[in-house]
């Protein structure tokens, strides 16, 4: 293996981990705001409240995580996403900003009104619908290389059914992720309420985002034939994707196990998410950049692997203590202990 | 839009967006450090108003952290977003240090959620403070992390240049540059000191707006000492600060002290304006730019006429360094004054006017924080790349940066405005005296 590729394998597992880790979040919000709008808000809110309030802020640094990294292990894409991206990034920043502080601000602060819950609930749609825009870009067909620079066609990738595809896939599966998550959570903290509801959620979930995956594989086919084929190569990737789907929902349908539902379900993306990367290698930015003709140099990716072992080090124990605390926690997750500042 | 608008813009955008992430970031580096103290003093003399000040400290600090945390993620995207050049080179050299404050901020983030949660979790109170010590570290390694990158923009190291590629890259070096120390150790000072003196101002308002209570008293003893202790490291490390800029960075220097000829035994300029090149309304020091430069008052310092015109910063920085300098004196004098007043037991101290003096010190050191930076920032001009990258060779670009920066400023806006409403309304509907008086409810409640 070579550092290229264990560079890009480690940044696609944190981005993974961030897709898992936020939509979880925005999914949160988003239920939240709608079972207010249905006046069903005290059977969620708690549950919800008391599984963010200690995450909120690490789901953010996976994010940083993964930008820091990939400008780090590949600098040239800090040139070409760069330029293109300022428009949707900064979109995206001003969201996630207005997400987050609103969400302190409300939590600690006791700053609360509806037409905020609903507006924190939306937000939460629009980032993952802002950052998966660069999914599109990634495939090439929206950029093009001038004497002054590079340049995004805006017109073309608004108007691409791609981009919407790939637009509708990121929200269904935010909804899907986060409702069989916090199925479990719920059940977990004994508030069968909420669980039942979540759970009707998960399974309504379920097919949009099965089906809007499926959907975008015959779309490339026709917008990058090469990667469409790499994408048939790995044909037993995404059947193993799909037992896992159907596992889920069986699991969910049955109300068994919600825990080994949710452990499916994260087998589910990984297996699907790595299927994409895969098949997208060897490009960054089709056709302009590869993870080969950006790579840094090599005495700098040995230091960056060395940083991240290292750090690995020191957070895998911290994160596991952060979720003996609170996620395994009985009393915590029960409600029983109320131990904020 | 052009390409010198783009650069314009994004220049303006930064300097924004970094400019209202500092006052955030540098209450949350030093904020901790205080709550542990507090903490710890708490525990040492039995005293539960010391644990209730880290407490409360505790629940303003989250909501500073918030805003540091969206901010931090802002300007973390804008330096590939507005300066994707600059990062596809610097990229190579410096990606070691900006990964490794990623990791400071996560370790950071994870001890913080759980400090927050756990507060009446364990028996023993200083189980709960330990968790505070990789909070504080957290913080402030990512202060040292991130300060490790600017002064490399200050002093690059830490590679060759061969027929314009970067060649032999080492990237312990380049963390490792002559500007590192002086710089890392000022930010970490002026950021305690900063805490300390927005915590007192808080303490000394609370006092002269009615609560004469002995918990404010404590809380503005203890921040003021704090505060002092590290007033007088920042004005030791700003001696040295100056040392290095005569060594390696001399048109800064010369630039902040209108030094425009080089000469031996060369004065210090306080103050004064500068008309069509000439200083006026000056407070001259004879021989004091070579005793901060060199430690000799006969040495040569370097002048501005040493430089190609285009390659010196603005000379309006000067007014920059003055602003900074002076609120540190006086800050500086103003704790030393409260100190020793008390343990004198003056009664001056405790008196209306000086209480208000110490209330101003708070906003006042921000304003420090910030000229600072400012002076810090565009003495080095020219150069993204001290040297090496022009910073209109950096710059995006991308049209539409305009747009963008009235987008983030109307974001600001409503950060400031929220955190200030929020802040202000947590502490004013639950005042010391009640939270006090509710604790002793519920503690009696327990025994029964």
């Amino acid at each position: 293996m070579t550092l290229e590729i264990i560079g890009i394998s480690v940044l696609w597992l944190f981005l993974f981990g961030y897709v898992i880790v936020a939509s979880i979040d925005f999914g949160a919000g988003f239920f939240n705001a709608y079972s207010l709008f249905r006046r069903k808000q005290h059977i969620l809110t708690r549950v919800i409240q008391r599984y963010l309030s200690p995450v909120w802020e690490v789901t953010n640094v996976f994010l940083v995580f993964f930008f820091v990294g990939i400008v780090g292990f590949f600098p040239k894409t800090a040139y070409y996403y760069g330029t293109i991206l300022l428009v949707p990034a900064s979109i995206a920043i001003i969201l996630l900003a207005i997400r987050g502080s609103y969400y302190a601000f409300t939590t600690y602060g006791g700053l609360k009104q509806k037409r905020w819950t609903y507006l924190y609930g939306l937000s939460g749609l629009f980032i993952p619908a802002s950052l998966s825009i660069v999914l599109t870009i990634s495939e090439g067909g929206f950029v093009s290389e001038t004497a002054s620079g590079i340049e995004l066609d805006y017109w073309g990738l608004f108007t691409s059914p791609l981009t919407w595809s790939i637009v509708v896939l990121s929200l269904a599966a935010v909804l899907y992720i986060s409702a069989v998550f916090l199925t479990w959570y719920a059940h977990k903290a004994q508030d069968e309420p909420a669980a039942e509801l979540l759970r009707k959620y998960a399974l309504f979930w379920s097919l949009p985002a099965i089906i809007t995956a499926t959907g975008i594989i015959v779309e490339l086919r026709g917008h990058n034939p090469e990667h469409f084929s790499r994408l048939m190569e790995l044909w037993w990737l995404f059947g193993i994707s799909f037992i896992l789907f159907a596992g889920t929902v069986y699991l969910i349908w049955k109300r068994k196990l919600y825990g080994i539902a949710f452990g499916l379900l994260t087998g589910q993306f990984l297996a699907a998410f790595f299927a994409y990367g895969i098949s997208h290698y060897p490009y960054l930015l089709y056709p302009y950049l590869t993870i080969y003709d950006s790579f840094t140099n090599e005495a700098m990716a040995t230091a960056l692997i060395i940083a991240f072992i290292a750090g690995l080090g020191l957070l895998l124990p911290s994160l596991y203590l952060l979720l003996r605390l609170f996620l395994f926690n009985k009393d915590y997750v029960q409600g029983k202990r109320n131990d904020h500042a | 839009m052009g390409n010198e608008e783009s650069v314009f813009f994004s220049r303006v955008l930064t300097e924004l967006t970094l400019s209202f992430h500092i006052i955030y970031a540098t209450i949350g580096v030093g904020i901790p450090l205080m709550i542990m103290i507090a903490q710890w003093v708490g525990i040492k003399k039995q005293d539960e108003h010391y644990i209730l000040l880290a407490r409360r400290w505790t629940r303003g600090f989250v909501i500073t952290v918030a805003v540091g945390v969206v901010t931090g993620t802002a300007i973390g995207l804008q330096l590939s977003l507005l300066w994707p050049n600059f990062m596809e080179l610097a990229g190579n050299v410096i990606a070691l240090p900006l990964f490794m404050e990623t990791f400071a901020f996560f370790f950071e983030a994870i001890f913080l959620g759980i400090y927050l949660y756990t507060w009446d979790r364990f028996e023993n109170q200083k189980k709960h403070m330990l968790l505070l010590i990789p909070v504080a570290i957290g913080a402030s390694f990512s202060a040292i992390f991130i300060t490790i990158v600017n002064a490399f923009m200050n002093a690059p190291q830490g590679f060759d240049i061969a027929n314009g590629q970067l060649v032999n890259i080492n990237p312990v070096l380049a963390m490792f540059t002559p500007a590192m120390p002086t710089k890392v150790a000022h930010v970490l000072s002026t950021a305690y000191m900063t805490a300390a003196f927005v915590l007192a101002s808080i303490g000394a308002y609370r006092l002269l707006k009615g609560s004469n209570h002995v918990y404010h008293k404590k809380a503005l003893f203890l921040t003021m000492k704090i505060g002092l202790i590290f007033s007088i490291a920042t004005a030791v490390i700003g001696d040295f600060s100056g040392k290095y800029l005569a060594e390696y960075q001399p048109e800064k220097l010369a630039a902040a002290e209108w030094h425009f000829e080089t000469e031996e035994g060369a004065p210090l300029m306080l103050y004064g304006v500068l008309d069509d090149g000439e200083v006026k309304y000056a407070i001259k020091i004879p021989y004091a730019l070579s005793i901060l430069a060199h430690s000799n008052p006969n040495a040569e310092v370097i002048g501005l006429d040493q430089f190609p015109e285009d390659e010196i910063p603005p000379l309006y920085i000067h007014y920059l360094f003055d602003i900074m300098v002076t609120i540190g004196m006086w800050m500086t004098a103003l704790s030393l004054v409260y100190v020793v007043g008390t343990w004198l037991k003056m009664r001056f101290v405790a008196s209306k006017w000086y209480r208000w003096l110490i209330v101003f010190g708070g906003p006042l050191s921000i304003v420090a924080i910030e000229a600072g930076w400012w002076f810090a920032e565009v003495g080095r001009q020219p150069w993204i790349l001290r040297g090496i990258m022009r910073t209109e060779e950096a710059a995006t670009t991308s049209g539409q940066v305009d747009l963008m920066l009235l987008l983030f400023a109307g974001l600001y806006l409503v950060l400031a405005i929220g955190s200030i409403v929020v802040l202000t309304r947590m502490f004013r509907k639950n005042p010391v005296e009640q939270e006090l008086s509710d604790r002793k409810l519920e503690k009696e409640g327990d025994l029964q």
